[in-house]
């Protein structure tokens, strides 16, 4: 397996499929007229672009942008505040993954709250989380459940652990977000113009590549369903770079050594057990109907918003900040007119400058700041 | 109450953007002694006649630091080793011999004996080993719940060697960086311990002295510009520390840098850049180019695996560090910023 993973690594390897992804680039340049844009729907994705310094390589060949691909950054500003107002209750401990801790509300972050006194523990896995509720019965653990379809299943296995301890100290606070209903809604927004999808290879390992089918059939754009190694990354933009020359708007699976086309059942079904589509409210994007997920019926005791009814003031939105239009790959993160100035990694204005997996401070922490001037005017 | 009231956050005591912040904008617009500002790992002090019965021009260093590691034992040390190791190297790296060490406890109502009396060994043996005397000490012990066990601070002493000749304002263009081993090792290691993590990554932390590496790079290359220890922050916030002060750009070779496999699988699995990783046996220097391989072959005599690497050079600018990717792409380094690591030195 090691051996394995050193080819998917093999830098060699990666500069001649380099080679390919700027031949097909120059040919879906000569298709389009201008450079094509790629938009990667996977903070992971976001991160190892920027790691390989795929922009500073690929500059003036293809323009990279990036989604909604980072749940952390989609996570709206009043979830954001409730999850504040929650860790101010005497009794309750918030339980979250670390990125959550930064994450600005209308009036500071967790980590500020618990700075203050709140009582916010980090977890890398919300099973760990079950385990802190299970030794510390005198508080009400309630866990920050966030992410895409990738960790719902792993929260399928808290809740069982929860259950099966009879705990009754431990809530879930799902702001869980579905990938497939943001795309749609992406392809029907008419402001944003993009020629293909690189789409999240974990994500998929659960739902399947067909689940992304829609892209192509419905909307008439390709994509390609991406692993995360340097080889997976390049061969993946290669495919759809040759999709877009070619017009021909199919989805294909890129990470079949781990995607099926009909995903993991298994995993499936531990979502469907516990959760139920429902309407979710997305940073920057506003209300998308069935795009998260809500406890079902039988195990609403665990739900943290029934068992702690909050009401929050409106947030609080910053001035100036782009991160809804960041998201939307309307603009780069240094076009936004906070970036690096206002809004820098140590001091986050908007969650995109958060998360490790946001666009803004992946751009930030990896690529020279002035990297965006060339693609001023690049929508034009 | 809808205004959280600014408090001190963890992050203000990770090494990286925010404890930078805070230094900056607290600690030396109180404290302003030029030895100070110079913000190195240690402070080389000068004693002149007026001050006292000191000979003139003794360079006195000075170091202090504070250990409050969770857990206090960990694969390839605990908290004992790491207070002295970590002290003497700041010594070291700063051009120094250690000499006298002295030990303050902050410890919790309810500690075992045992474990305290295993600390207290493991101090006794590193500095016996790092040719350093404990010569002065305080213990305190607080109610049970006002502190985490254990904390440890330290403060050393030593006299800079006579062919030290170490500064930021050496560094150039055209000088190399080199790294004496592999990075990343300490902090994997004391993060795949916390508790409910239950990864089994087989990483040792490498918390060891460098005072005979530190003293024989000074001796025999002349042309070691600057030598620093990348601890809290690890490596990339080192070299940016370094980059800022001396007012150069440096580039880095990702296919040069020595991670090991385990460090970067476990770091992977985490979510975390071995680059931004702890280290406590590990050093950074900048030396002439034509005694670079000089250098690398001396670190490699302290490196049983034969880790150390050239990783890069410096260049003109003022204060980018940079990484060449193994295709050639290149990603822009900064300091550490708010990592969601436990306590690690």
């Amino acid at each position: 397996m090691t051996k394995v993973l050193a080819s998917y690594r093999d830098p060699e390897l990666g500069k001649k499929i380099l080679a390919q992804v700027e031949q097909w680039a120059d040919r879906a340049c000569h298709r389009l007229g201008r450079w094509p844009v790629i938009m990667e729907v996977c903070g992971t994705h976001t991160v190892t672009i920027s790691r390989l310094g795929l922009r500073s390589l690929l500059r003036e060949k293809v323009i990279l942008k990036s989604g909604p691909g980072c749940p952390v950054c989609v996570t709206d500003y009043g979830d954001i505040d409730r999850a504040i107002a929650l860790a101010r209750l005497p009794g309750v401990t918030i339980a979250t993954f670390g990125d959550m801790m930064r994450v600005p509300g209308s009036h500071g972050s967790l980590e500020e709250v618990r700075g203050w006194g709140g009582r916010v523990e980090v977890f890398y896995s919300p099973e760990s989380a079950v385990d802190f509720a299970h030794c510390h019965p005198e508080t009400q653990v309630v866990f920050l459940a966030v992410g895409f379809e990738t960790t719902v299943p792993a929260i399928g296995l808290a809740i069982e652990k929860a259950q099966a301890l009879q705990l009754g100290n431990f809530y879930i606070f799902s702001l869980h977000k579905l990938v497939p209903p943001v795309m749609r809604a992406l392809l029907t927004d008419k402001e944003v113009m993009v020629d293909g999808y690189l789409l999240p290879g974990h994500v998929s390992t659960v739902i399947g590549s067909n689940a992304f089918r829609f892209i192509g059939t419905e909307f008439g754009v390709p994509a390609v369903v991406a692993g995360f190694e340097l080889v997976d990354i390049l061969l993946s933009l290669a495919k759809l770079l040759r999709l877009i020359a070619e017009g021909r708007p199919q989805v294909l699976n890129g990470y079949s050594r781990l995607v099926r086309e009909q995903g993991n059942p298994r995993a499936q079904a531990l979502i469907e057990r516990y959760f139920e589509p429902s309407l979710a409210s997305w940073r920057g994007l506003g209300n998308i109907e069935a795009s998260g997920l809500k406890l079902r019926l039988a195990y609403r005791e665990l739900d943290a918003g029934l068992h702690f009814p909050l009401e929050v003031p409106t947030p609080r939105i910053p001035a100036g900040c782009a991160c809804g239009e960041v998201l939307k790959g309307k603009v780069f993160p240094q076009q936004c007119q906070l970036f690096g100035r206002a809004c820098r990694p140590e001091r986050p204005v908007g969650p995109c400058m958060v998360s490790s997996e946001g666009a803004c401070a992946a751009y930030y922490q990896y690529e020279a700041q002035g990297a965006g001037d060339q693609w001023e005017g690049a929508d034009e | 109450m809808n205004k959280v009231e600014k408090a001190v956050l963890l992050a203000h005591g990770d090494g990286g953007k925010l404890t930078h912040q805070l230094i900056q904008e607290l600690f030396l617009a109180y404290f302003g002694h030029p030895a100070l500002q110079e913000l190195s790992d240690a402070a080389v002090i000068t004693m002149t006649r007026d001050q006292g019965p000191a000979p003139d021009g003794l360079p006195l260093v000075v170091t202090t630091d504070s250990f409050v590691i969770d857990p206090i034992f960990f694969p390839g040390g605990d908290i004992g080793k790491l207070a002295v190791c970590g002290t003497v190297n700041d010594l070291a790296v700063s051009g120094a011999r250690p000499l006298y060490l002295t030990c303050g406890f902050i410890i919790e109502e309810g500690f075992p004996l045992r474990d305290l009396e295993a600390v207290v060994q493991s101090m006794a043996e590193w500095a016996r080993i790092a040719g350093a005397a404990i010569v002065a000490g305080d213990t305190k012990v607080v109610p049970r719940g006002h502190a985490d066990k254990i904390f440890i601070n330290t403060t050393g002493i030593g006299l800079l060697l006579p062919q030290a000749q170490l500064g930021y304002q050496r560094v150039g263009p055209g000088d190399k960086v080199l790294v004496s081993g592999s990075i990343g090792d300490h902090g994997l290691c004391v993060l795949s311990q916390r508790q409910g993590l239950g990864l089994q990554i087989g990483v040792e932390s490498d918390c060891c002295p460098l005072t005979d590496l530190a003293r024989d790079l000074i001796a025999q290359v002349p042309g070691i510009k600057l030598m620093r220890d990348p601890t809290r922050g690890g490596l990339a916030t080192t070299l940016k520390e370094i980059a800022l002060a001396s007012q150069v750009d440096i580039q880095v070779e990702e296919s040069e840098l020595p991670i090991r496999r385990e460090v970067r699988g476990g770091a992977e699995i985490l979510g975390l850049d071995p680059l931004y990783l702890a280290n406590e046996g590990k050093l950074v220097a900048i030396v002439a180019p034509d005694q670079a391989s000089q250098a690398l072959d001396i670190m490699n005599q302290y490196s049983p695996a034969q880790e150390a690497a050239i990783i890069g050079q410096v260049l003109l600018g003022r204060g980018n560090v940079y990484l060449k990717t193994a295709i050639g792409g290149t990603k822009y380094l900064d300091l550490l910023v708010g990592a969601q690591l436990p306590r690690i030195c």
